[in-house]
């Protein structure tokens, strides 16, 4: 094999390289971000009664989001990601100043949450979205030191992980943005575990977890719209103008579907925007409708394709911080999936998070592709490439 | 890789497999095993259903013209819906509207919010897409200040809206006989399966009395449905069907409006001019009927009131107002739900009766001042004596005394306080077959049914009273004794025999009854309809206010004939000779006087006065009749209670409905002919039937 690869030409061993991608990631996720282009366009096309704008703009905007995406993703999988190990401190001070830039002056608050800065024509950044990044890669490096012997992190990379992952969380939960503050959660939850953190520590960091939850229930830290939120998830029919009126919405939508959809820009709920944020958070409420059961289902086994692959790239990876880094993704990328979906089908309760590959945004449509890039990246070096 | 890693690693394998199917799994429940639910779901959630109330037929007189018709309203609502999405919930809206309508702001803003579990009225009970009636007699000036000034008003809508009207054709007002309409009740819809609501509580009126009551169901119409396309934000998008309101069906009746405005003023200025003589005169009723059909071409009822108080939602003070006894009941119509004792225009019934026992149609009787029933001694008006007399003259000058006699001899046949096993009861019997005693059946709702005190009736009553009775024929009246110690004795006696046998049928009520005295009941609509019977040949008549339930253009649904009329039992012969002798009564008998200078060549006039006394009150005035005699067609009842004798009274109100029909009094005639139109209006071009 060595010998082999030696004799190559140059222009073989670049060719080699892309052929070394995960073409099956790939593929995956251009199926998700079509389908997700046609879900987004559907969804924005007949724009609410009196309002006149052009029925394709959002569709022009995704598409263009996308094309940035798959430019920032494709850059960062040809990027040694060892490197990463590097810019990481500078990476997570970055997203710690965007989000810092959030909540000054700044800011731009959309739909109850101060996520936005506004750059001005029509374009606004959610730095939250790129502190997932940060997070994944500053976490790998802290928890992914070569160590010898020892079966997992110590605890002061353990504490000194926890603290700067603490910041983010905090400086989110402030804007409030309680989705993402649970993604991040999330991902330091999986990261610690693969790392080989000790067990007390996992289960120090459940009752830590479930202790903070019951703070944040006792001490009224959520807001009455996060908490109405919560029972309207428990009993959605209470109040079904109101707080429950999302997750009624939505289920009615997706259920009306039923097993093959009503067909694409069909949707009569989709058409009279009956489910509020159909393109970014709800935008599963459209695949439901109109794609049915079988739509459903095969946005399903895509998202289900690019998490497995993910996986095997975390398992393949050359090193513990290339595991790491992909065993991150797929935690943020999971987590986001389930919580998604689940709250559109009524099985968890309603945050803002949008699903990845699919729904309209570009921040977050560009965090997704660099972590498409990241697992790239990863399995690109696995094999000494 | 280090063993702990890759074990972790392989459960996060099954953690993200295991949460795909989790999500899989409540994707089948929700989209194929309750996708047809959702379907439905969501098929509701598109549309909302607005109802168009359909415009309420007419009440329209024999030949067209409107007794009850809709009259444009400017109706100024609220749109909630638009208020909703305005900044302030509308608030600077309602303040504004609240300035021009000269309400409050709170009033406004209790009105439009929506009724919910814990929220009390007012409160819109209605759909939230339907416009909230604010107020619905608005002015014109105010209603072009909203509508002009749309921008300051966005949300609040002046509309024309159909709304009840009264026109009083010819003075004709007949509300007793009309009715009115009240907000549909939950009992009124579960009773009345199939009606359509809107929900809207204006519209949603029903008839609630009255002709607009009876024939509720053909009035109506059917309201109509627009089904709306909305957007989430309930914004209409579009029309996906619309089903048209089918307007009510107009009622043709036989009322005549000149006859009826006629009867109305007459017993008008019957009472006025009583109340001029200090009488109180409380309450008044006129009937007239067209003997041959039944056909009711006026029914007056006083005290009355201004209908126009129905129009525009009445308040609870002014309804209670009506029910109560400030204002004399003036809901009640006295014609047919009224009850007063006949006194001598019963003798109709008495005569046949007393000739069917046996007595000679022809036979001469003594008419004495006074005659002795048992111990007591029964009068005549006045004491007056007449010497011997035929049954024709004792109608004529109205003799009680020979009733008396017919009465004392038939109960004294029946075995008097010890009554025979079947005892035969000549004159409540006939007086059963004159249709007294039970509702004549016309096309009104709660009909009173007039009272014959035969033994039955007596035997309930006394058991109803025997406690106060006896308790008093004890105790005696202490109060009364200071005051008036002879009546008080004389109370207490009656107590203590109406205590021990109160039940037996004594000569007093029979005597008393022969003249329609004592505690027999008749409706004036009962009296009118014996006499009508008299004036027909012995048939008995079933009144009917209805003619024809006709489609807006004209065409007739359906057409509404009197029931079967019934003939007494009583022989021609008998009739005929009371049909000559109340033909002398306006010329030479007890009404005279009150048709003195009648010209009786154009149209001959029969009848009877009555003269009902009333214990503790002024009597009450009674004229029975019917016209032309020599060709009856119509019969006139009037009664005005707590007055003075029929003659004096009544009898010149129905001389006055009479030159009014027949125009004796220089004015045309009401028909052609004199008789009531037979053929139903038709339509004019412009969709009314005649003139108001």
């Amino acid at each position: 094999m060595i010998s082999s690869h030696l004799q190559r030409p140059p222009w073989w061993r670049k060719a080699s390289a892309l052929r070394r991608l995960d073409w099956t990631l790939i593929f995956a996720v251009l199926a998700l971000s079509v389908i997700g282009a046609l879900l987004v366009w559907s969804a924005t096309r007949v724009g609410p009664i009196g309002l006149p704008r052009d029925p394709h703009a959002f569709l022009k905007r995704h598409l263009l989001n996308l094309l940035i995406g798959f430019a920032l993703g494709a850059l960062v999988s040809v990027l040694d990601y060892r490197l990463l190990r590097a810019y990481a401190p500078f990476l997570y001070a970055l997203s710690c100043i965007g989000l810092i830039a959030v909540l000054s002056p700044l800011g731009d608050t959309i739909n109850g949450s101060h996520s936005w800065i506004v750059l001005g024509g029509g374009f606004q950044v959610q730095p939250s979205e790129f502190g997932k990044v940060g997070l994944v890669i500053l976490l790998a490096m802290l928890l992914g030191e070569p160590r010898d012997g020892e079966e997992g992190p110590g605890y002061r990379d353990i504490l000194l992980g926890l603290a700067l992952a603490a910041l983010p969380a905090v400086l989110i939960m402030l804007q409030p943005d309680l989705g993402t503050t649970l993604v991040f959660g999330a991902v330091v939850m999986g990261m610690l575990a693969i790392s080989g953190a000790p067990k007390r520590w996992m289960a120090g960091l459940v009752g830590a977890a479930a202790f903070a939850g019951f703070a944040v229930w006792w001490f009224g830290f959520l807001k009455p719209y996060q908490i109405a939120r919560f029972t309207a998830f428990a009993n959605p029919a209470a109040d079904p103008r109101g707080a429950g009126y999302n997750a009624q919405q939505a289920r009615i939508a997706v259920g009306s579907g039923g097993f093959s959809g009503k067909g694409l820009f069909n949707g009569e709920q989709t058409a009279g925007h009956f489910v509020p944020e159909q393109q970014t958070d709800f935008i599963f409420t459209v695949a439901g409708e109109e794609l049915g059961f079988v739509g459903a289902l095969v946005i399903l086994v895509l998202l289900g394709i690019v998490l497995w692959h993910g996986l095997r790239i975390a398992s393949q990876a050359m090193d513990l911080f290339g595991t790491l880094v992909a065993s991150g993704v797929v935690c943020w990328l999971a987590f986001q999936t389930f919580e998604n979906v689940g709250m559109t089908l009524g099985i968890m309760p309603i945050t803002g998070l949008p699903l990845p590959f699919l729904s309209y945004g570009g921040s977050a449509t560009f965090a997704n592709m660099i972590a498409l890039g990241l697992l790239q990246a990863v399995h690109l070096r696995s094999h000494n490439v | 890789m280090r063993s702990a890693s890759y074990f972790r690693l392989m459960v996060l394998h099954v953690m993200v497999v295991t949460l795909l199917l989790v999500l899989i799994g409540r994707l089948w429940t929700l989209q194929v095993m309750n996708g047809a639910h959702y379907k439905q779901v969501a098929a509701e959630n598109r549309t909302r259903d607005i109802v168009v109330p359909a415009l309420r037929g007419q009440i329209l007189d024999d030949v067209g013209r409107p007794l009850v018709r809709n009259r444009s309203a400017l109706v100024v609502s609220v749109d909630s819906k638009a208020m909703a999405r305005q900044r302030d919930g509308g608030r600077a809206v309602l303040h504004r509207l609240a300035g021009v309508l000269g309400t409050t702001y709170n009033d406004l803003a209790l009105k439009t919010r929506l009724c919910a579990p814990g929220i009390k009225r007012p409160c819109w009970p209605g759909s939230p897409y339907q416009p909230i009636p604010i107020d619905d007699h608005v002015d014109i000036k105010r209603a072009l200040q909203i509508m002009e000034r749309q921008e300051e008003f966005p949300g609040v809508i002046a509309q024309v809206q159909a709304v009840r009207d009264y026109p009083k054709t010819e003075g004709a007002t007949a509300v007793q006989a009309l009715g009115y309409l009240q907000p549909i009740t939950q009992e009124e819809m579960d009773r009345r399966k199939g009606i359509k609501v809107t929900g809207y509580s204006r519209v949603d009126l029903v008839g609630r009395d009255g002709l607009e009551a009876v024939y509720d169901a053909d009035l109506r119409g059917e309201p109509g449905i627009r089904r709306l396309m909305v957007d989430s934000q309930g914004r209409v998008t579009g029309t996906a069907r619309e089903e048209p309101a089918r307007p009510g069906d107009h009622l043709v009746t036989s009322i005549d409006a000149k006859v009826q405005g006629a009867v109305e003023r007459a017993i008008g200025k019957a009472v006025d001019d009583m109340r001029k003589q200090g009488k109180k005169a409380e309450a008044a009723a006129g009937v007239v009927l067209d003997v041959k059909t039944g056909r009711v071409i006026a029914l007056a009822s006083l005290p009355t009131y201004d209908p126009a108080v129905w129009t525009g939602g009445i308040t609870q003070s002014e309804y209670d107002a009506l029910l109560g006894k400030g204002q004399g009941e003036p809901l009640i119509s006295r014609a047919t739900q009224g009850q007063f004792a006949p006194g001598s225009t019963f003798k109709i019934s008495s005569v046949a009766a007393a000739v069917r026992d046996g007595y000679s149609l022809n036979g001469i009787y003594d008419c004495p001042g006074s005659y002795n029933v048992g111990s007591r001694a029964f009068t005549n008006f006045e004491g007056q004596g007449h010497g011997p007399m035929d049954l024709h003259k004792a109608l004529v000058v109205s003799c009680d005394t020979i009733f008396y006699r017919f009465a004392y001899e038939e109960w004294l046949r029946d075995g008097g306080i010890h009554p025979v096993p079947k005892p035969k009861d000549p004159m409540p019997a006939m007086a059963r077959t004159f249709g007294f005693g039970r509702p004549t059946g016309i096309d009104l709702p709660s009909e009173s049914a007039g009272r014959i005190p035969d033994r039955t009736w007596k035997k309930d009553y006394w058991e109803a009273t025997k406690q106060e009775n006896c308790r008093a024929a004890k105790s005696g009246y202490p109060e009364l004794e200071r005051t008036d110690p002879s009546r008080a004795s004389f109370l207490k006696q009656m107590a203590a025999e109406n205590c021990v046998d109160g039940y037996i049928l004594r000569a007093g009520d029979a005597a008393n009854f022969s003249v329609g005295q004592g505690d027999v009941l008749v409706t004036p609509l009962q009296l009118a309809r014996a006499y009508a019977a008299v004036a027909n040949g012995g048939k008995l008549v079933v009144p009917r206010l209805a003619r024809a339930v006709v489609r807006q253009d004209g065409t007739v649904v359906r057409e509404i004939e009197p029931p079967a009329q019934r003939r007494l039992p009583v022989d021609p012969k008998v009739i005929t000779y009371m049909q000559k002798a109340l033909a002398e009564v306006p010329t030479k008998g007890t009404a005279a006087g009150a048709f003195s200078g009648f010209d009786f060549k154009k149209v001959a006039v029969a009848g009877k006065t009555g003269t009902a006394e009333v214990y503790g009150k002024d009597d009450t005035a009674w004229f029975a009749s019917y016209a032309p005699a020599n060709d009856p067609r119509l019969a006139v009842v009037v009664m005005v209670t707590q007055s003075a004798t029929g003659g004096a009274v009544a009898a010149p109100a129905v001389r006055e409905i009479y030159e009014t029909i027949y125009g004796l009094n220089g004015k045309k005639a009401v028909w052609p002919g004199g008789k009531p139109p037979a053929r139903l209006p038709k339509p004019r071009r412009d969709g009314t039937f005649a003139a108001p």
